[in-house]
């Protein structure tokens, strides 16, 4: 019998797993496909108290989420291509434009 | 049966969520994180969730994940020597210890929600897809307007930030070459493309 921890378990770990690929990679591509990761699993979490709580909210907060994963996924590689244009990096270290 | 289906969908979605964050060319991520998009879509057909698991696929793992290739094929990056940041380590320690003691609260919690009116016999004798709708249309009306309005404003700012700086100037040279004849014609097309030309120059000696 699978419960209701048990999907909780899994999406903590893949949330973890895109919290590490945010703080540990350099490539600014591979940050951002960490961020849909962390994303998918607060999908997870809301499919799944959708089905055990017999509530339709969080199947459509995730249909949300799914359209504001898009939309940002659209902005941050056009932001990617502009800094790539501008200066040969894709390194998050690197992108220092803003720092005062 | 639905037990084996979700130790499957498990190991395979947490596998390739490691392999996502340690393969070292972009391409091979990307390949990783669609795997893990789909078993996702995976995990919400056995949550009885199929038109979510549809949009899933179609928008995860048809678009956004085709949007990153082209990108990642568009810069040509290499592969660099050193993926991980410095101190990759300690942070992938702490890392363990914070989810260490997530993984705890969330064994230990009892969750006592209220459970709401839409019991999976009652959606499953109107359709998912169906009673989705009509909550989506009904309570969730304003909700999903602005997420039209948002859908707009990130393709407007994409397409602006993407933008190249000398497309027009370009435009304009092309037009300026076989209109020579013409006096006239020359006239007009040159001045638009002066003045963008001296646009682009003070913008770049800016930066």
């Amino acid at each position: 019998m699978i419960t209701l921890t048990h999907y909780l378990v899994v999406s903590t770990i893949l949330f973890a797993l895109g919290l590490l690929g945010v703080l540990i990679r350099r490539n600014f591509i591979i940050v951002l496909m960490s961020v849909e990761m962390m994303l998918n699993a607060a999908n997870l979490n809301l499919v799944a108290f959708s089905y055990y709580l017999h509530s339709l909210t969080g199947q459509i907060v995730a249909l949300f989420v799914i359209a504001i994963a898009a939309g940002e996924a659209a902005v941050g590689l056009a932001i990617i291509v502009v800094i790539f244009r501008g200066k040969i990096a894709t390194n998050v270290d690197q992108i220092n434009l803003l720092k005062w | 049966m639905s037990v084996v289906f979700f130790y499957y969908f498990a190991a395979v979605t947490i596998i390739s969520g490691v392999l996502t964050i340690t393969f070292r060319s972009p391409v091979h991520c990307g390949v990783a994180l669609v795997t893990l998009l789909l078993h996702i879509a995976g995990f919400f057909i056995l949550l009885n969730a199929e038109f979510i698991a549809a949009v899933q696929v179609i928008v995860y793992a048809g678009a956004i994940l085709v949007l990153y290739l082209f990108v990642i094929m568009l810069l040509n990056l290499k592969t660099e020597e050193r993926v991980f940041h410095r101190r990759y380590a300690v942070v992938s320690l702490l890392m363990l210890g914070i989810v260490g003691q997530v993984a705890v609260l969330v064994l230990r919690s009892p969750y006592a929600g209220v459970p709401g009116t839409a019991t999976p016999e009652l959606v499953l004798a109107v359709g998912q897809t169906r009673a989705i709708g009509i909550t989506m249309f009904s309570d969730y009306l304003l909700p999903f307007e602005l997420i039209g309005l948002y859908l707009l404003a990130a393709i407007i700012g994409a397409i602006v930030l993407a933008k190249t700086p000398g497309m027009q100037e370009r435009k304009a040279q092309l037009e300026t070459v076989p209109a020579g004849a013409s006096p006239d014609g020359n006239a007009a097309a040159v001045e638009p493309a002066g003045v963008t030309a001296r646009g682009d120059e003070g913008g770049r000696g800016h930066r």
